[in-house]
């Protein structure tokens, strides 16, 4: 008795705790509502699934417990209603499986108008870049990093050199315009996470992944790395602020592009060099 | 009589095993130490494994501290949490549940489940625990090398694993790949001889389909094993050469700390791919055993055969089989070609049939049961809890795009720890308390059963149900202190502290489980031989603890399955495997 109390206690504290729970996602502020519907529909169906299992279960205890003279049933197989359940199951997982699909199919299709927009992951912090007046982003090369060039771009690639540069500092993204994020390390694993966009996706060295998404909402959001990436992985942190369009080209315009800042550190090692000499 | 039938079909074990086919210890060293005898085996499986998984349970309480305290406890810097997380991971995984499973339950049951007289390779046998023993000891050695054992994840992802950012860089990362190595080629010695047993040494009448579901969840468990262990041995292999000779199996051109390396050419997701041709389906070698073991315990403490028992032999094997090849779901957002995305989201759904028929028939066996609520019984009930919660969280993550936002957050953390953390260790205690009275001829003591029972399971649900709901709001794993952030609300941190004190109330009363162990071994009430009126053979043997060679002169002859429970008109409650039918009993079993 007081066994299938407690069973049946579990399953609705568990509802319970599902409804009240303080702890639930962050505020959404890109396009991806279509993940947060999903997850939503998929609670519904596996709650469903679990409170009748276990209530069931407690049923069972209750109803079936030993006393003295009960004698179990006994029928080993009943083909009728395993294949019943089994097309039920079956209907359940597809009821969850479909529109995954679907809402995945249109996480890997990028919009043809999606800007390009590079983020790097080195242990343990972001650097990003943005394509310049052509649009282009130039080549890069973990070969050609250096301390002069953190990102390891190639310095010959003509349409590199109008690329916009930020280092240590935030990267900024306007209102409502489709985005492609093209990601690279050039060490580890690690992986741009900013949990208000819903997307992620791991940085490979060697390689350029991607995902894409539309800021939806203005405000300043967390970036943190969500792949392992060694001693400091929980401290390499930076921010991403959305803007409007007009803040987001008035901070547009401060920043560097790459030709801006090689120049400027041959000046300042030419300067440095006069100086000790 | 009933006997000749069988004796006609080759391979079929004569009654009477003679003298030079059976090894005999001559000593008390081959008799307890090196012995070759199944069951001795199984026993020091358990007693190591049980031994290191005490070191991953300080190693759980250590990280609970810091997550719940984060700050408080200066003995733990970012290197150790790491560090600890890492050795709790693959000790859970590898080093206590696969050997608990395989190397002890199967050690003790196969044998005595089909009616053998040992393992079919006994020298084998043994040999695949002290090779076992030797990869324990090489894990432990690492918390005393110079820079501590590895850091990198139990996934031991390269670049990371190797390079300097990561703690264990220098010797931990070189001895974990050495063990996991040792720990292979032992698990292999013993793998091969569990399938050749299954296969070839079932006692007269033991047909497949008259085994316990315990032997077809181990059996099926060391094929796939068998199969998928190998993966993990290249992929150590390899990244030991690129971490010592400097190869490049998985090493692309990359920079360390700054300086550009000499690495160049290879891909860091190759090694994902072999490892998770060895993790997916060692969620399985780990959750099919616990299946087998689970049905057997509903079975017997139910009064009642299991419901649908084909269906659940032909779900093992589905499962088994459908687990090679949905391995990418672990690596969604790893990089791979997105489109892999749509294959394997299908595969891994597809799976959930099957096992949810195996958790329907669970509760359907005991619909109309007779239900015991033994402590065997009472741990197959939380089993079951666990394992639904778990598995339906599984719908979430292998449902690819649902995965996004909860890939490496504490929503996987949750997830995996209920269903092959808790779930597979409830089978282990209820397995333990069922087989314990075989294994020693006395019971466990009740009370403190009980006390373990409910501490354990209402306490490990405390721990990983809310855990979920912190992967939801975001929070990622694999971090000592998440520190600032906007979208963690200061009640996180309550939540956080209050797991960590159910974590170390939960480890408390495995405490209480060891105590118990060893006190009833001494003092626990006499058994008898079949204390739960099992119909299994093993119950059957002619003495408890069963003797070296378990069947004394004559195998049993089996004539039924596993499950003849209140069956209508016998006039016991069960009738046991080797009981000839009515109208045989008068010339006995053997004419």
């Amino acid at each position: 008795m007081a066994v299938a109390i407690i069973l049946l206690l579990v399953a609705i504290a568990s509802v319970l705790f599902h409804i009240f729970s303080p702890w639930w996602w962050t505020p959404l502020a890109s396009n991806w509502r279509y993940i947060d519907d999903t997850i939503t529909l998929t609670f519904w169906i596996t709650g469903a699934v679990f409170f009748a299992v276990v209530a069931f279960m407690a049923y069972c205890v209750f109803r079936f417990r030993h006393t003295e003279g009960r004698r179990a049933a006994y029928n080993p197989e009943n083909k009728r209603l395993e294949w019943w359940l089994s097309v039920g199951t079956a209907i359940g997982v597809a009821a969850m499986l479909a529109p995954g699909l679907v809402v995945w199919h249109q996480f890997v299709t990028v919009p043809a108008n999606a800007t390009e927009v590079e983020v790097m992951g080195q242990q343990w912090q972001w650097s990003y870049r943005l394509p310049g007046k052509d649009g282009r982003l130039g080549t890069s090369d973990a070969r050609n990093v250096s301390a002069e060039n953190p990102m390891g771009l190639n310095p010959d690639d003509p349409a590199g050199q109008d690329d916009v540069v930020i280092q240590n500092d935030d990267l900024h993204l306007p209102l409502g315009k489709p985005v492609k994020v093209l990601l690279r390390s050039i060490d580890v694993l690690h992986d741009f996470y900013v949990p208000e966009f819903r997307a992620k996706m791991d940085m490979i060295p060697g390689s350029v992944t991607y995902y894409w998404f539309t800021p939806t909402r203005t405000g300043t959001f967390d970036v943190l790395c969500a792949e392992l990436c060694g001693a400091a992985h929980a401290q390499m942190r930076s921010k991403v602020i959305v803007e409007e369009e007009k803040d987001y080209h008035a901070w547009l315009e401060k920043q560097h592009s790459f030709a801006e800042l090689s120049g400027q550190r041959d000046v300042a090692k030419a300067a440095y060099t006069r100086e000790s000499e | 009589m009933v006997d000749v039938p069988f004796d006609t079909v080759a391979g079929v074990p004569p009654a009477e095993v003679g003298e030079v086919e059976l090894y005999h210890p001559r000593s008390w060293w081959t008799r307890y130490v090196f012995s070759q005898d199944a069951k001795i085996i199984a026993i020091q499986y358990s007693i190591t494994a049980m031994s290191i998984g005490m070191v991953a349970l300080v190693l759980s309480w250590l990280m609970r501290l810091q997550l719940g305290f984060p700050g408080t406890f200066s003995f733990i810097d970012p290197n150790q949490y790491l560090q600890f997380i890492t050795m709790h991971g693959m000790i859970m995984v590898i080093y206590l549940l696969t050997a608990l499973f395989l190397g002890g339950f199967g050690n003790y049951l196969i044998p005595l489940m089909v009616g053998a007289r040992d393992m079919v390779f006994p020298y084998v046998n043994m040999l695949s625990y002290w090779v076992y023993l030797l990869a324990v000891m090489v894990l432990v050695s690492t918390f005393f090398v110079p820079g501590g054992p590895t850091g990198a994840g139990w996934t031991l992802y390269p670049p990371q694993a190797i390079l300097s950012g990561t703690p264990g860089q220098d010797w931990g990362i070189v001895l974990m790949l050495a063990s996991l190595i040792l720990f292979i080629i032992g698990f292999t010695m013993g793998g091969l001889n569990y399938v050749v047993t299954v296969l070839q040494a079932r006692t007269r009448g033991m047909t497949l389909m008259r085994l316990p579901l315990t032997v077809w969840g181990i059996f099926t468990a060391t094929v796939m094993a068998l199969l998928a262990f190998p993966a993990l041995f290249v992929a150590s292999v390899m990244l030991l050469l690129d971490r010592l000779l400097g190869t490049s199996f998985f090493m692309p051109t990359l920079v360390e700390m700054g300086t550009l390396t000499k690495y160049g050419g290879g891909s860091p997701i190759l090694f994902q791919h072999l490892f998770w041709f060895f993790g997916h389906p060692e969620v399985y070698i780990v959750a099919l055993p616990a299946f087998g073991i689970i049905s057997d315990l509903i079975s017997v403490h139910a009064r009642k055969n299991i419901f649908g028992y084909r269906m659940m032999v032909w779900a093992i094997v589905a499962i088994g089989a459908l687990s090679f090849v949905v391995w990418a779901h672990h690596m969604y957002v790893s990089g791979m070609h997105p489109y892999f995305g749509f294959f394997f989201a299908t595969t891994t759904l597809i799976i959930a049939i099957p096992t949810a028929i195996k958790v329907y028939n669970w509760v359907l066996t005991l619909w109309r049961g007779d239900i015991h609520l033994t402590i065997p019984m009472l741990f197959a009930l939380a089993f079951i809890i666990t394992f639904v919660n778990g598995g339906l969280t599984g719908l979430f993550l292998g449902n690819v795009v649902v995965d996004v936002p909860l890939s490496d957050t504490m929503f996987v953390v949750a997830h995996f720890h209920m269903v092959m953390g808790i779930a597979p260790i409830m089978a282990v205690f209820g397995g333990i308390y069922h087989w314990y009275p075989k294994v020693t001829g006395r019971m466990l003591n009740e009370v403190l059963g009980r006390f373990h029972f409910w501490v354990s399971f209402l306490g490990a649900y405390a721990i990983f149900f809310p855990m979920h709901y912190l992967g939801l709001l975001g929070m990622p794993r694999r971090y000592h202190d998440i520190g600032e952030t906007a979208f963690v609300p200061a009640s996180a941190h309550d939540l956080n502290a209050f797991m960590s004190v159910a974590a170390l109330i939960v480890g408390f009363a495995q405490l209480v489980f060891l105590f118990n162990l060893i006190w009833s071994l001494l003092k626990g009430k006499e058994a008898g031989g079949n204390p739960w009126g099992a119909a299994s053979l093993e119950w059957q043997t002619p003495e408890t603890p069963p003797g070296h060679g378990n069947w004394g002169k004559e195998l049993p002859i089996v004539h039924r399955w596993a499950y003849d429970y209140s069956v209508p008109g016998a006039a016991r409650d069960f009738v046991a495997q080797n009981e000839p039918p009515a109208g045989l009993s008068a010339q006995g079993s053997h004419a």
